[in-house]
């Protein structure tokens, strides 16, 4: 069989042969770890902690009122040292928890559920939401609101985003063939609080063994799930690319897509909602993949949230002398970082070093209208014109040009033969028009 | 061809003349459009470059907001201050806080005293490294350098030095404040051409913070505060701030600044009227040893 696909996109070489193999690995426990307040998309959350106090492992440090929020917990046991300004990885200081380890862990656990199933549905929300935990694919959209929708958008199937089709990283690949019952658990449980018949996998063909590992699991375990390979393609699991290629759906412009009737999760967020609800434990470590040819030896690590950078770094042998640049997350969407004293965030899926070798000296030339960005655009948009006029600032044409639908994948800029930083003058874009429409509102109040 | 024929076609012509003659009668009666005599008037005296500068479509634009009451009349920053008497004039009114007001950067953090974080590839542009960690300079609060003041400039006012800082000339800036509304950290600032004394950090951080990002920056040592006989000094939230309500530009502050974060403007550097008398002046005491 032909394997699903949507339209557009492109192919970069994906480099997961580094960290492919490497068996997860528990990084030990690090003894300082920087716990950022705004680790979602949504309203930040306020300390409950302050400086001295001793926390336990799992205790929420720092909680917000606002619904589209999700608490921090403390990662380690220990002693509070300072609440203060440090380097998020996503550019700029942030108000940071640091928390110093003085001893193994003690667990404050979450309250426990019995049976799941026969667990009322606003309890399991309760218990996602107390656990902290937020979309893991990189964008850490608070899970419980994806998974209340509103009673007037019926939802009828459910996706569960194995795709990972950012190059270097395998944190996914590995949690699926290591840890595929608990993922399906995760995922069982997030369709019984959908109340959810129908269910997908996606995973892209460049993970066969994942592929073989879940199917095997599914048919031994008997969920009635159905599994659906995808062509290795990039951005296939961009939430919108995924719902056209299992489901043929299209998500109209300016639409969530709970407006087509289905729910997208990753596999590390299923494994999360399984440890909540079954284990008691909140969010507090992840898998991330250290990997990149500047690594000496790449390996995927289960590290604790608020670990810095560092400390992964020297648990896979170091940098090499010559690692050129350093990114957050995959190269195609993440974020060049300047301090290696950032910790790991929820949203962390990697740390990509790569060496002088791999990078080529960009320099910019003029726009001649190619097209080539245009033919790589998976949402359909024309993003050398969006670009310009971000960089001019016309933010009406941006309206009319639909630059709010550009999910930032990073295709067009990787495709442009000119080496212009479409993303960058995109995001730009946004931020003028974002301020503009600030404005009129406010000038109409 | 009889006369009658000739009759019937003049006197058709004519009755339609008349109708035609009397329904614009009516109609320019009817429809007239009052306009104001002095918008004709504030045309006639402002430059009619249609620049924008004063955020108005075009001169006529300024000038119908003036007589509206929308635009003050020293809104034209090109004219400066003589067509702003002219204006005023016109409509009756006095000019307030007459003086003429320039941009000033309120930074000092250039490539030489700047501590860096790493090397910045993206887009140059002050906004777009905003959203990637802020460009190569360690300083969250100082200038980027990337110049989006300058390319916004209608006047070719200012000018990235050397030391990728942005220097603005005071007899071209006219005070239009749009890089005012461009820098994305709020670092250009608008004042009075005759203020001597300025705080040329906006720095916020701890002063053990300050110190490591630049040699410039306000470190909140107070010093300052305690040297100002006039109390118009104050650190607020980690950052030295003027009350120029009480200021009186002694500079006195600018001498205790351990980082030299105070500017201080001495007479010499404004009044450039007096340097060619002043190079006469050296010149004959050269000649008289």
């Amino acid at each position: 069989m032909k394997p699903s696909t949507f339209k557009k996109g492109l192919h970069p070489e994906d480099y997961k042969y580094f960290s492919r193999n490497q068996a997860i690995e528990t990084l030990p426990l690090p003894d300082d770890v920087y716990l950022p307040l705004q680790q979602h998309i949504g309203a930040p959350c306020v300390p409950l902690v302050k400086k001295g106090d001793r926390v336990k492992t799992g205790q929420i440090i720092a909680n917000s009122e606002a619904y589209v929020s999700a608490p921090v917990h403390a990662s380690v046991t220990g002693i509070v040292r300072d609440i203060e300004k440090y380097y998020h990885p996503l550019g700029m200081r942030e108000t940071m928890i640091h928390i110093q380890r003085d001893g193994e862990d003690e667990w404050e656990y979450l309250e426990k559920i019995r049976d799941w199933k026969w667990t009322p549905k606003e309890q399991l929300l309760k218990t996602v939401r107390d656990a902290g935990i937020v979309g893991l694919g990189g964008a850490t959209f608070p899970t419980h609101v994806k998974l209340n929708p509103p009673d007037d958008k019926p939802i009828d199937s459910f996706i569960l985003n194995g795709v990972e089709c950012e190059p270097y990283l395998t944190a996914d690949d590995r949690l699926m063939i290591e840890q595929a019952d608990k993922i399906l658990l995760g995922m069982a449980i997030m369709m019984h609080i959908l109340d959810v018949q129908k269910g997908y996998i996606g995973i892209e063909n460049n993970k066969p063994e994942a592929i073989a590992r879940m199917q095997k699991r599914i048919v031994e375990l008997g969920y009635p799930f159905k599994l659906v390979p995808l062509k290795v393609k990039y951005p296939q699991g961009a939430e919108k690319m995924l719902i056209y290629s299992v489901l043929k759906r299209r998500v109209p412009a300016g639409r969530l897509p709970m407006d087509v009737g289905v729910v997208v999760n990753n596999v590390a967020t299923a494994l999360a909602v399984a440890e909540a609800v079954t284990e008691a434990k909140p969010l507090i470590q992840r898998v991330i993949t250290v990997t990149g040819d500047g690594v000496n030896q790449p390996k995927n690590l289960m590290a604790r949230v608020g670990t810095p950078f560092t400390e992964l770094f020297k648990a896979c042998g170091n940098v090499k002398d010559n690692v050129h640049r350093i990114f957050m997350g995959g190269p195609m969407m993440g974020m060049t970082q300047y301090h290696l004293e950032s910790p790991v965030i929820k949203g962390s899926s990697g740390i990509v070093a790569v060496s002088g070798d791999l990078v080529e000296e960009l320099v910019t030339f003029p726009c001649i209208h190619c097209g080539a960005c245009v033919k790589a655009c998976p949402m359909n948009l024309l993003p050398l014109r969006i670009s310009r006029f971000g960089q001019r600032g016309m933010v009406e044409q941006l309206d009319e040009y639909g630059v709010t639908n550009c999910i930032e994948c990073g295709s067009c800029a990787f495709a442009c033969p000119a080496n212009i930083p479409l993303v960058q003058w995109i995001k730009v874009g946004k931020l003028r028009l974002r301020e503009y429409n600030a404005k009129r509102a406010k000038e109409k109040a | 061809m009889d006369l009658q024929s000739i009759l019937i076609a003049a006197g058709s012509m004519g009755g339609l003349g008349l109708f035609f003659a009397a329904g614009l009668a009516i109609a320019n009666k009817k429809l007239q459009v009052e306009e104001d005599p002095r918008v004709t008037r504030i045309m006639e005296v402002i430059p009619g470059a249609n620049c924008g500068g004063c955020g108005f479509p075009g001169c006529a634009g300024f000038a119908d907001a003036v007589v509206k009451g929308k635009a003050k009349a020293d809104g034209c920053p090109v004219g400066g201050a003589d067509v702003a008497a002219k204006i005023a004039a016109i409509m009756g009114v006095e000019i307030s806080g007459g003086e003429r007001r320039v941009a000033r950067c309120m930074c000092q953090g250039g490539l030489e005293e700047i501590a860096y974080q790493g090397e910045y590839l993206g887009a140059l542009s002050c906004i777009a490294a905003t959203l990637v960690s802020g460009g190569k300079k360690l300083c969250e609060f100082g200038c980027l350098g990337l110049g989006d003041c300058a390319a916004a400039c209608p006047f070719d006012a200012i000018k990235i030095s050397a030391n990728r800082l942005p220097v603005v000339d005071n007899d071209k800036c006219t005070g239009c404040g749009k890089c005012v509304d461009v820098c994305p950290r709020d670092l250009m600032h608008l004042h009075p051409i005759s203020y001597k004394v300025r705080v040329l950090c906006q720095n916020h951080d701890p002063g053990r913070y300050a110190t490591k990002v630049c040699t410039r920056s306000c470190i909140a040592c107070g010093l300052c505060e305690k040297k100002c006989p006039f109390d118009a000094i104050h650190v607020i939230d980690n950052l030295a701030v003027i009350d120029y309500e009480k200021c009186k530009h002694c500079g006195l502050c600018a001498t205790v600044c351990p980082n030299q974060a105070i500017e201080h403007i001495r007479k010499k550097k404004i009044v450039k009227e007096d340097a060619a008398a002043a190079g006469e002046k050296t010149a004959v005491s050269a000649a008289q040893p």
